[in-house]
């Protein structure tokens, strides 16, 4: 398990399984919220990777 | 008087209701009859602190002199006694060569940050804010 694209959508899952039972109470709002925070995270690691694209580190 | 014991009596339920909930995650909310939230607490958090370990990540020991390390140390800590567990068995040293070392840390530190969150919001249910 060395796919780091792999790795943040398991890490991502969990945080927002965590967050959306504490957040919400009803299982609607928890897999709305937790569906939305898991999106978030996906999204905006690709958006980022691709803006550090040009940057050789 | 009454009304003094009862309130100690009270905040000593709570005590041992955090600190079942921070060595056990999810027990405070089994405790207080929240049985599927204390479930899912029960089996994803200790499955993310496991993942971390198998990933290579490294528990970080309490070394003072570096601020970040003892923080670290203080996140990790933050699980329970998973932690002490999985110390007691020797894993957790860490694999700086390895790729995944990074996501072991991060794993590892998100697990006991976030028991640390569903602490509180055991306490703030027992407390009667939620």
């Amino acid at each position: 398990m060395q796919s780091h694209f792999v790795l943040l959508a398991i890490f991502a899952f969990f945080v927002s399984l965590v967050f959306a039972v504490i957040a919400k109470d009803e299982a609607r709002g928890q897999l709305r919220f937790g569906g939305l925070m898991f999106g978030g995270f996906i999204a905006s690691a690709v958006v980022l990777g691709w803006l550090m694209y040009p940057f050789p580190l | 008087m009454r009304a003094t014991a009862a309130e100690d009596s009270q905040s000593g339920t709570l005590v041992l209701l955090c600190l079942a909930s921070w060595a056990i995650p999810g027990a405070g909310h089994l405790w207080l009859g929240r049985r599927s939230k204390g479930l899912i607490f029960l089996i994803a958090l200790p499955l993310m602190f496991a993942i971390g370990v198998a990933i290579r990540g490294r528990l970080f020991p309490f070394e003072l002199s570096d601020p970040l390390v003892g923080l670290a140390a203080l996140a990790d800590l933050g699980i329970g006694a998973t932690y002490f567990i999985a110390s007691a068995l020797g894993y957790g040293g860490g694999e700086v060569r390895a790729v995944t070392y990074e996501y072991g840390n991060a794993f590892l530190i998100v697990a006991g940050l976030l028991n640390m969150l569903v602490v509180i919001d055991a306490y703030d249910i027992a407390m009667g804010r939620k």
